[in-house]
């Protein structure tokens, strides 16, 4: 499985892509969700974990575009603002967390998600 | 409470507030005072002038009615008892001209003269025929009176200058009253005589007697020295001295005020009977006369203090109700301007502690990876050797991220539950995140707080945000009564089928018993030197209310205070 990790603190995504793969998990990082929708193109993915709240693309948005172009692709959302609306809107067909996230929890949020698929 | 105090309005003792927005609009007292003076003053002014005008109108009228009375009664009285006495005496000028003194001065005649009068009632007595010397020449009569001389009498003197005279009252041999008219006759020679007679006055007794008189009315005659020419009812017999001064002369009929000599208010009318001695008085007592007036008086009295009483009453009320209105409306526009002030500046708080939270997650999110990647390190990589003193380490760092963490995430989730209404809501939770805030200050402080939620208290629909401030309000109350070492007891309870109950109760200082029907008013606060507004509770109460549940107080001094807030399950209609 592929996962591609997108937040704009280039600090916490490169480190949790890192921690990830100790955890054998493939994850790539971009930290905008431009870079997301090209790195999209060149990869596939099985799961992307958003941040919500990023500037010009929102986590929201960037979730609804890519689900348009991947319909399998599952999203887990992360965020620094714990608040109801985004809770409501991601909750649809995600999984939520709030920072700062256990990596345990990121794990078995990422199994959980994926083992719906098959 | 004593009754003064039962009526006392409320806003009776207010005390000034000097709170910058809520700034009194009004001195309430000052507007009740204004309002009870000019309210009653311009119904009682009036009414006030209205009553003593038609007092003194009335007064007026029926003295003057009486006056009026009593002067036509002398008036006619004195009519008839002058006709009377002129009438004698034209009786001895028609004997005078129809007879010559030489046949008047025939017993025979003079007698058959006498005779034929006497038939008439009020008749002469006897009849005397006296020469200019003052010798009686002829006389008939039942006394004896031939040949007596007058000329030394005062009478005669009298009748010899004036031409007529009218003795004062006397009482004959018979004992019957008695008076003598006499008139001087011119002769032909110059020379002139007096014809004299005794008069019979039962006739005037009995007219006057006849008179009818109200007020213990008196009709009698007086001669001017005030002796009694006839009988009175009240006032003496015959021929007795009148206790009454006597009037002063007047040609006319007259009305005065008098007294009795007992001072009783008199009204007298008198009247000087020309070419006599007489004066007619007719007496009557004035308090009896006035009676009907007394009674109309009374009556006048009783409806202006009765008038005055329910006008005083009505304005009273109403302006106390009035007054007491505005001053519950300016209360709560107080409260209700303080209560935004208060929400406003929470939510500012919340939205700006949850912004800090925002802020310091990011940071802390960072922290948390890289912790978390040097202890993968330790623990993936062959190259980096187990250290446990560094895994120690850092395993520490990733615990204070996470209490970190706990911290930012309470507040978010605080601030988030003000902007939102209603939603389902777990009572414990919202109860654990209060306490969150106030673990701290309680552990500080040695207080044991305990909670207890049992399972059967459901989820239910309510603002999450005024729960949090209802609880986060009781428990700052609990903590602010309690010293160091003290218990804090919430604990939630099914009431019924479709409410529960929560309890806030703690070991503080208590609420004395006379405070307890204040406590949830605004303003009222035994903290005001401290900082307090009187306003938590108050707010508490209004919040309680507004999610539609009741909050009720249980306290006893020195041991500890209870609030029992009630709450519905199904939610009513929210009350504004």
């Amino acid at each position: 499985m592929r996962i591609l990790l997108v937040d704009d603190e280039r600090e916490l995504v490169s480190t949790l892509a890192e921690r990830l793969s100790f955890r054998g998990i493939d994850a790539d990082w971009v930290t905008s969700g431009e870079d997301a929708l090209k790195k999209v193109e060149a990869e596939t993915y099985d799961l992307a974990v958003l941040d919500v709240k990023m500037p010009r693309i929102s986590g929201i948005k960037l979730k609804d575009m890519l689900k348009a172009k991947y319909p399998d692709m599952k999203f887990i959302f992360m965020t620094g603002h714990g608040s109801e609306e985004d809770f409501r809107a991601g909750s649809a067909s995600a999984y939520y967390l709030v920072k700062p996230i256990g990596i345990e929890a990121l794990v078995s949020k990422i199994n959980e998600a994926l083992a719906l698929d098959t | 409470m004593s009754l003064p105090e039962k009526l006392r309005p409320k806003f009776w003792n207010h005390v000034p507030r000097n709170v910058s927005k809520s700034k009194d609009q009004f001195n309430f007292r000052r507007i009740w005072n204004l309002a009870v003076l000019l309210t009653a003053g311009v119904a009682l002014v009036p009414l006030t002038i209205m009553t003593v005008i038609h007092y003194q109108v009335t007064q007026n009228a029926i003295e003057s009615e009486i006056n009026n009375h009593t002067y036509r009664l002398v008036r006619n009285t004195w009519g008839t008892v002058s006709y009377f006495l002129d009438e004698r005496r034209t009786v001895l000028d028609l004997i005078a001209q129809d007879t010559t003194f030489e046949e008047l001065n025939d017993p025979a005649r003079l007698s058959a003269i006498l005779k034929n009068l006497k038939r008439r009632p009020g008749g002469l007595v006897d009849l005397g025929v006296i020469n200019s010397s003052g010798r009686q020449t002829a006389y008939v009569g039942p006394y004896k009176l031939m040949n007596v001389d007058y000329s030394d009498q005062k009478w005669f003197k009298e009748v010899m200058e004036r031409g007529v005279y009218t003795s004062d009252l006397f009482l004959g041999f018979r004992n019957i009253p008695h008076i003598v008219i006499a008139g001087k006759y011119g002769l032909t020679d110059g020379s002139s005589y007096v014809l004299r007679a005794t008069l019979d006055i039962d006739m005037i007794n009995k007219a006057l007697y006849r008179l009818e008189l109200s007020g213990f009315g008196d009709a009698f005659i007086i001669n001017r020295e005030g002796i009694l020419q006839t009988p009175s009812r009240y006032h003496g017999e015959v021929l007795d001295k009148i206790s009454l001064s006597i009037p002063i002369y007047s040609s006319k009929a007259q009305v005065v005020n008098d007294k009795d000599p007992k001072g009783e208010p008199l009204i007298v009318g008198h009247a000087y009977i020309p070419d006599t001695p007489f004066i007619l008085m007719i007496v009557q007592k004035k308090d009896e006369l006035m009676k009907p007036w007394y009674k109309i008086r009374m009556e006048l009295i009783w409806f202006l203090v009765i008038s005055i009483t329910v006008i005083l009453l009505v304005t009273l009320g109403v302006v106390t109700y009035l007054v007491n209105r505005i001053y519950v409306a300016d209360q709560e526009r107080a409260m209700s301007l303080h209560h935004m002030e208060y929400s406003n500046r929470l939510a500012s708080i919340g939205r700006l502690a949850a912004g800090v939270a925002h802020e310091i997650n990011n940071p802390l999110a960072i922290i948390n990876e890289k912790a978390g990647l040097i202890k993968d390190m330790f623990t993936y990589k062959e190259m980096y050797s187990e250290d446990k003193k560094l895994i120690g380490l850092v395993d520490s760092i990733i615990s204070s991220v996470d209490r970190c963490g706990t911290i930012t995430k309470r507040l978010l989730g605080f601030a988030r539950h003000m902007d939102v209404s209603i939603q389902p809501v777990n009572l414990g939770e919202v109860i654990h995140e209060v306490l969150g805030f106030l673990e701290k200050e309680a552990e500080y402080r040695s207080i044991t707080v305990s909670v207890d939620v049992p399972d059967d208290i459901p989820q239910f629909e309510s603002d999450r945000g005024k729960l949090q401030q209802i609880f986060l309000n009781l428990v700052n109350n609990a903590f602010a009564a309690m010293e160091e070492g003290g218990r804090l007891d919430i604990k939630a309870r099914r009431k019924d089928e479709d409410s529960i109950s929560a309890t806030v109760s703690d070991t503080g200082c208590g609420i004395p018993k006379a405070d307890f029907e204040r406590i949830f008013c605004p303003f009222f606060s035994t903290k005001t030197k401290k900082g307090g507004t009187g306003l938590g509770l108050s707010i508490t109460c209004g919040l309680v209310q507004e999610i539609g549940g009741d909050i009720d107080v249980h306290s006893e001094v020195g041991k500890g205070t209870s609030f029992v807030i009630t709450l519905p399950l199904k939610r009513k209609k929210e009350r504004k």
